[in-house]
């Protein structure tokens, strides 16, 4: 692509992510709502689709505190280094067979090697914060984070292997080429995404980062106005993108049938991992963190690796 | 380069999302690991025993209310009671069988409040909502007899304040089975769930011994495997003709008292509904003496009144020279007692279990503070 396209496409894209956001929280606590016998958000505009830009508009017009003993540069970095890389990743996501504005044949490795950045951005927010809560938060952030990127990135290899590509879009040729969507040859690994990518994003059960009954609000403690908004936009945007990637690796992609576009399909399939998320954090208690440590390096990851010598076993055997 | 770790002082509180309410507590923290914990108490003092030495017999009725306001009804009874033992008043049939099906019912209201928000401690939402619904049905019930949804004043010297509104019972008879069928419900989805076992199995471990030791009382004390209960052990009001058991545990941990207060729901289920079966259906509600509130004027002595709420074992001492105020009221509080315990549990804890620890005692700080 030229510049000025790509220019256009990432604006484009940034507007669309957003109003996607805003739908999201919607629909989650829409979802929530209803899983706890109530309405969720009922009073702005109809079925209260106007509550997430008051809750926005809201955030914005804050006043921008940044507590006195904050060390002022890195608290103020932290939400940007947060919120870019997790909108970045979306650049190699492919909405349909001609949607799409990078085609890298290594997307896959930029996918998950660009997410891991957003640690940082926790680890920053919660150091710079000056605040114990904040810290603790963090601490378990980053532990969580990076234990759980290794059984994440171990659960992919599987379907690369069977791929031989690291390029999203082949992924997703490949599942049309053998008629099979990949959450069912290497159902193992789909399972050890799933629930590592909950880690990954901090979502419940595993939202031990900003546990509210022992951290009160955990790495952002210290946040408010648009600040906390932009940690709140880069767990949504990264929700969206990993279940992108859920959606192009295991689910097919923009495959389904003819009659209605690629786009659709792939939005829905997006939908439908979000609803699972949101589902799950209606249902279970928050894991406590040393059982979570625990379950991710001694459960995970073998499950993870066995998943790879199965997948490669087959592989060789088929030829 | 040399590296040297640090304690933290943590100051969990008084305001704090799960501290629910007032409480402090100072903790040093060695990464993860709590090394020194401090309950700091008094923030909701508002010297509750004092003010009795200058308020009529009955006018003291509703500040206990205000001790342990998730079950006002026990705090109700066992003052009357302790006044009515002073004097020596027989209470009409039909107000001993209200007195019964209130606290009972109350009793139920405020396990299942204690259920919502210790799910929530454990980062479970839904469990809140589900609970608040429930209790919402009780407090509807308590809410058509006394005219108060938390704070009752309902009972009085020598009886109660009003009679059952019409068809009172029939409903209470029909939210004692809404009730029953919702907490099966509830218990399929958190009790046997891996990550809420794990979190509470054999966490917060307290020995028959040590539960004794430190005085406790009520499900804290039940489920180290001491089988006391006061509504059993020594009968007060009319207890002695329910068929109820006492649910306990031999385990000692946050699940054992768990197991605990779910199981009390049921048995105080089953006293409502016997109570509804038994109630005459009409008579006195209240003793003729009692009926002039302020002329209420017991002879000189002392008395020591004990009942079983919620929380554990409620008391009241009252010392009368045979004037209108009470010479002095002294308040055994459960929660404060409970709450003693919690520093020798919490040493050596990660964080994460400090809130799971704290829930699971169900302590109120109204109560705490007096």
């Amino acid at each position: 692509m030229e510049l000025m396209p790509m220019v256009l496409y990432a604006g484009v894209l940034l507007q669309l992510i957003l109003a996607g956001v805003a739908a999201a929280i919607l629909f989650e606590r829409k979802v929530i709502g209803y899983m706890q016998l109530r309405t969720g958000p009922n009073r702005h505009g109809p079925w209260g689709i106007l509550q997430t830009v008051a809750d926005v508009l809201k955030l914005l017009i804050k006043e921008d505190i940044i507590p006195h003993a904050a060390d002022r540069k890195v608290f103020v970095l932290a939400p940007i280094i947060a919120f870019v890389p997790s909108f970045a990743i979306l650049a190699t996501v492919s909405w349909s067979e001609n949607l799409y504005a990078a085609d890298l044949n290594i997307g896959v490795l930029y996918f998950i090697g660009l997410s891991s950045v957003t640690t940082l951005g926790v680890l920053m927010g919660g150091w710079s914060s000056n605040n114990k809560y904040a810290l603790l938060g963090s601490m378990r952030g980053v532990a969580q984070m990076i234990s759980y990127e290794i059984p994440l990135v171990l659960s992919i290899v599987g379907v690369v292997i069977l791929v031989g590509s690291l390029n999203l879009r082949d992924i997703v040729f490949f599942q049309e080429s053998i008629g099979l969507w990949l959450f069912i040859p290497q159902f193992l690994g789909f399972v050890v995404y799933m629930i590592s990518a909950i880690a990954e994003l901090n979502r419940s059960p595993f939202d031990l980062p900003e546990a509210e009954s022992e951290l009160v609000s955990g790495y952002h403690t210290e946040y408010s106005g648009f600040r906390m908004a932009f940690f709140m936009l880069a767990e949504y945007v990264y929700a969206i993108a990993i279940s992108a990637l859920a959606t192009t690796i295991f689910f097919g992609g923009w495959l389904g049938p003819d009659f209605l576009p690629g786009e659709f399909w792939f939005l829905l399939k997006m939908c439908f991992f979000m609803f699972v998320w949101f589902w799950l954090r209606a249902t279970l208690p928050r894991a406590r963190v040393d059982h979570l440590m625990n379950f991710g390096w001694k459960v995970l990851i073998p499950l993870a690796l066995l998943n790879i010598v199965i997948t490669s076993i087959i592989k060789v055997w088929m030829g | 380069m040399t590296t040297h770790t640090e304690e933290m002082t943590l100051n969990m509180g008084p305001q704090h999302p799960s501290t629910h309410g007032v409480f402090r507590l100072k903790v040093t923290v060695r990464g993860e690991t709590i090394t020194s914990a401090e309950p700091i108490i008094g923030y909701l003092h508002r010297g509750s025993e004092k003010l009795a030495e200058g308020l009529a017999y009955s006018q003291f009725i509703p500040y206990t209310d205000r001790l342990d306001y998730m079950n006002a009804m026990t705090n109700n009874y066992i003052y009357c009671a302790s006044v009515e033992e002073l004097m020596g008043l027989e209470i009409p049939e039909r107000a001993e069988y209200l007195r019964i099906l209130t606290m009972e019912l109350n009793r139920v209201a405020s396990h299942l409040l204690w259920w919502g928000t210790f799910m929530l401690d454990m980062g479970a939402i839904s469990p809140f909502l589900y609970a608040f619904r429930d209790r919402d049905h009780i407090l509807d019930r308590l809410n058509e007899i006394s005219g108060a949804r938390m704070t009752f004043n309902y009972m009085r010297i020598g009886g109660v304040k009003w009679d059952a509104p019409e068809g009172w019972i029939d409903r209470v008879k029909e939210t004692v089975e809404l009730i029953r069928e919702n907490i099966h419900d509830y218990d399929t989805l958190v009790t046997g769930n891996e990550i809420f076992q794990a979190r509470s199995k054999g966490v917060g471990y307290i020995s028959k011994e040590n539960a004794v030791n430190w005085g406790l009382s009520g499900p804290a004390l039940r489920a180290s495997g001491v089988k006391f209960d006061i509504r059993k052990d020594e009968p007060y009001s009319i207890y002695d003709r329910f068929d109820f058991d006492i649910p306990t545990r031999e385990e000692g941990d946050v699940f054992a008292r768990y197991k605990v207060r779910i199981a009390e729901i049921y048995e105080s289920l089953k006293i409502v509904e016997q109570a509804c079966e038994q109630i005459p259906d009409e008579g006195e509600i209240i003793h003729k003496k009692g009926k002039r509130l302020m002329m209420i004027k017991p002879p000189e002595g002392e008395v020591y009144k004990r009942a079983e709420a919620s929380k554990g074992e409620i008391g009241v001492y009252l010392v009368s020279n045979k004037k209108k105020e009470p010479y002095r009221v002294k308040l055994r509080r459960p929660s404060f007692v409970n709450v003693e315990i919690l520093e020798e549990l919490l040493i050596g804890q990660p964080i994460a279990n400090l809130v799971a620890i704290f829930g699971s005692l169900d302590v109120v700080l109204g109560e705490v503070d007096a």
